[in-house]
């Protein structure tokens, strides 16, 4: 995974709460088996709609995603965060992410910086105002400044340390190998296994 | 201080304590379906890692597979590729795989507790987010994502942060009429889709302690849909006798170990949660989702709401939005709106009694003329005990659909599909835009609902329907 540190970019406004991952990735597009080339898959039927907003041309090229609250709810399905890496995206901004996307999100080194609601309305009132206008995102200040505004974001910091460092979590967790296998010989005997 | 449910299970199962980093919890089952598994497999192919415990790990086919001819080839190429990519994956790395026409073979939440291998205090992981399910059994059982999958692959642990606690008290009885899944969609409806974001919801009181296995693994598998990773049950009698004797459940002297280890997974009386809601169950009606997320829905004999009585603008922009998809218009009463299919079955509705319940509405009835009802069985195995009872009698009689056991159209990854403009009433977990293909509307009922609502093409419970 690449370290994250700050990132500088364009950013796209979505006017909507409860994005669930079937709206960010359909279940149709699960059957690929491959890890990458998914961007053709993301919101895939609400880009049928010429207004929407990824189809705005003020929006092209946006690697930030700026949405209302309830962000990733619903399926655990981490191809969510392979679209939308693949179709561009470093961050998403939101009031309030849903457990397993945020956690998915992390693995991936997609920043999820969680800042209040009226926040997330101030920036869309400055994009839309001006679609050019960079937002940068600093992890290692937890700030998302775009223009004079300037707020501070939340971030676990454990995934912060890991997405400064790029560090990949199976590696880590093999250092306790010796405290895994000594957990296994007292696991009790009742617990089921398969043959 | 005592500790809840919860916090009992997460200790035990802590390998190395994270002083505020993640604590490292050693998993005890870990089930694979189709789709979230390829890519972990390849990570393990890339790096070198072996898979540490496929004595721990259980794989079946159950999103993606057709529920009709079901010893034909895939029709789809991509689904067929993709299942052949488990078979594989299974055979490489020592995984015990039960493929379409194996007689275990069905969704993997019901797999797991059919054969025993659900049991109390035990960590439980799936690359699906209705692992929740298995909370039913008082284990902590959560979805993960793919990263997740080759992480517990590679380990069979995982790095977690400290869950809060919720208790959700149900207190009464439910009335006559009422289920486990009319239940938990009042529940989300009252704490909202990110009421649950970082707890684990514990369901006690009167009403969780009458509901049969069945019934709290309804309630379980739907936490999710209210934001929470996962939900628990404490174990008690009604668990303990549905696990005595299935193939995996402990024997001899482990019998009688396991018994009183379980004996100790209730929340201590001087435990705190982090938070407690009460709901009265003696209050509940059947219930329904007329939006696009599970949490807007309303008890069947009321109206479509008005966005205008919604003070908080973004709730009330959702609202405008949910109506203009699903084609409602505030104030029509729910039970005039009129479906084209009726789905039964999922990791929510799809078990034995599921089923028995709505054979129990739909017998000697017809399905409404227009209205596809169709009957997906939870496994292999409820199919075959539903039909050694001659329930797919009673549905075929009535006008259904009987077929092979899997997903189907909860997901409609499958060719179990809605056309777009179709609206379903459907006893899985979903109502999300496009859930059951693409422009597909859903309606989220119990089994009981289902049947009534096949019968008279309209949304309706079993007292709506004429005697016969």
């Amino acid at each position: 995974m690449d370290a994250f540190t700050v990132h500088t970019g364009t950013a796209a406004p979505l006017h909507r709460s409860n994005v669930d991952t079937d709206q960010i990735i359909p279940a149709e597009y699960l059957k690929r088996i491959t890890r990458h080339g998914f961007e053709d898959a993301l919101f895939a039927s609400w880009r049928n709609d010429p207004e929407f907003v990824l189809n705005l041309p003020q929006y092209e090229g946006s690697s930030i995603l700026i949405a209302g609250p309830d962000f990733g709810t619903g399926s655990s399905r981490e191809h969510a965060v392979w679209a939308l890496q693949d179709y561009g995206f470093k961050v998403i901004l939101s009031s309030r992410f849903a457990d397993i996307f945020r956690g998915n999100s992390g693995k991936g080194g997609l920043l999820t910086a969680v800042i209040p609601q009226d926040a997330i309305e101030k920036l869309w009132e400055i994009i839309e105002s001006s679609p050019a206008t960079p937002v940068t995102v600093d992890l290692q200040e937890r700030t998302v400044t775009a223009g004079d505004y300037c707020c501070d974001f939340e971030v676990d910091d454990y995934v912060r340390w890991r997405l400064l460092e790029g560090l990949d979590d199976i590696g880590i967790t093999l250092e306790h190998a010796d405290a895994i296998a000594e957990f296994e010989r007292n696991r009790p005997s009742f617990k089921p296994v398969l043959n | 201080m005592g500790r809840t449910l919860a916090e009992k299970v997460w200790s035990d199962h802590i390998i190395h304590e994270g002083d505020g980093l993640p604590d490292l919890l050693y998993i005890d089952m870990h089930l694979v379906h189709e789709v979230t598994s390829p890519q972990a497999f390849d990570g393990l192919r890339a790096t070198g890692r072996p898979l540490r415990r496929p004595d721990l790990t259980i794989a079946t086919e159950d999103h993606n597979i057709p529920t009709v001819d079901v010893d034909k080839p895939i029709a789809d190429p991509v689904s067929r590729i993709q299942v052949e990519t488990l078979r594989k994956n299974c055979e490489e790395f020592g995984v015990t795989l039960f493929p379409l026409g194996d007689l275990e073979q069905g969704i993997v939440h019901v797999v797991g507790p059919q054969m025993g291998l659900t049991q109390p205090g035990m960590t439980i992981v799936c690359g699906d987010s209705h692992t929740s399910t298995h909370g039913a059994f008082g284990a902590l059982a959560f979805g993960i994502g793919t990263s997740e999958v080759e992480h517990v692959m590679a380990t069979q642990t995982l790095p977690l942060k400290p869950f809060k606690t919720m208790a959700i008290n149900v207190e009464g009885k439910l009335p006559l009429g009422v289920s486990a899944k009319d239940l938990i969609l009042a529940v989300i409806a009252q704490i909202g889709t990110g009421g649950g974001q970082g707890y684990v919801l514990e369901y006690r009181g009167e009403a969780i302690k009458a509901l049969s296995m069945e019934g709290r693994m309804t309630i379980c598998n739907m936490s999710i849909e209210a934001g929470a990773r996962a939900g628990m049950i404490a174990p008690d009698a009604t668990t303990i006798e549905y696990i005595k004797g299935k193939p995996h459940a402990p024997h001899g002297e482990d019998w009688t170990h396991a018994l009183s280890y379980w004996e100790t997974l209730v929340t201590d009386p001087d435990a705190k949660f982090d938070k407690e809601i009460t709901i009265d169950a003696s209050s509940l009606r059947p219930f329904v989702t007329w939006g696009t997320n599970p949490g807007q829905g309303l008890p069947l004999d009321q109206s479509v709401p008005d966005p205008q009585s919604f003070s908080d603008p973004v709730e009330r922009k959702a609202v405008e939005n949910a109506l203009a998809y699903m084609n409602l218009v505030p104030g029509q009463p729910l039970k005039e709106i009129a479906v084209d299919t009726v789905f039964l079955g999922s990791c929510t509705n799809g078990r034995i009694e599921d089923l028995r319940a709505a054979a129990n509405v739909i017998k000697n009835r017809k399905v409404a003329r227009g209205v596809r009802l169709l009957v997906v069985p939870g496994s292999t195995r409820v199919r075959i005990e539903a039909e050694h009872e001659g329930l797919d009698q009673i549905f075929l009689d009535a006008g259904a659909e009987w077929r092979g056991a899997g997903c189907s159209m909860c997901l409609a990854m499958n060719p179990d599909k809605l056309t777009p403009g179709e609206r379903s009433a459907s006893t899985s977990n979903r109502n999300f835009e496009g859930r059951q293909g693409p422009g597909g509307r859903t309606h989220l009922v119990s089994p009981e609902v289902a049947a009534a609502t096949a019968v008279r093409g309209t949304l309706s419970d079993p007292t709506d329907l004429v005697e016969v």
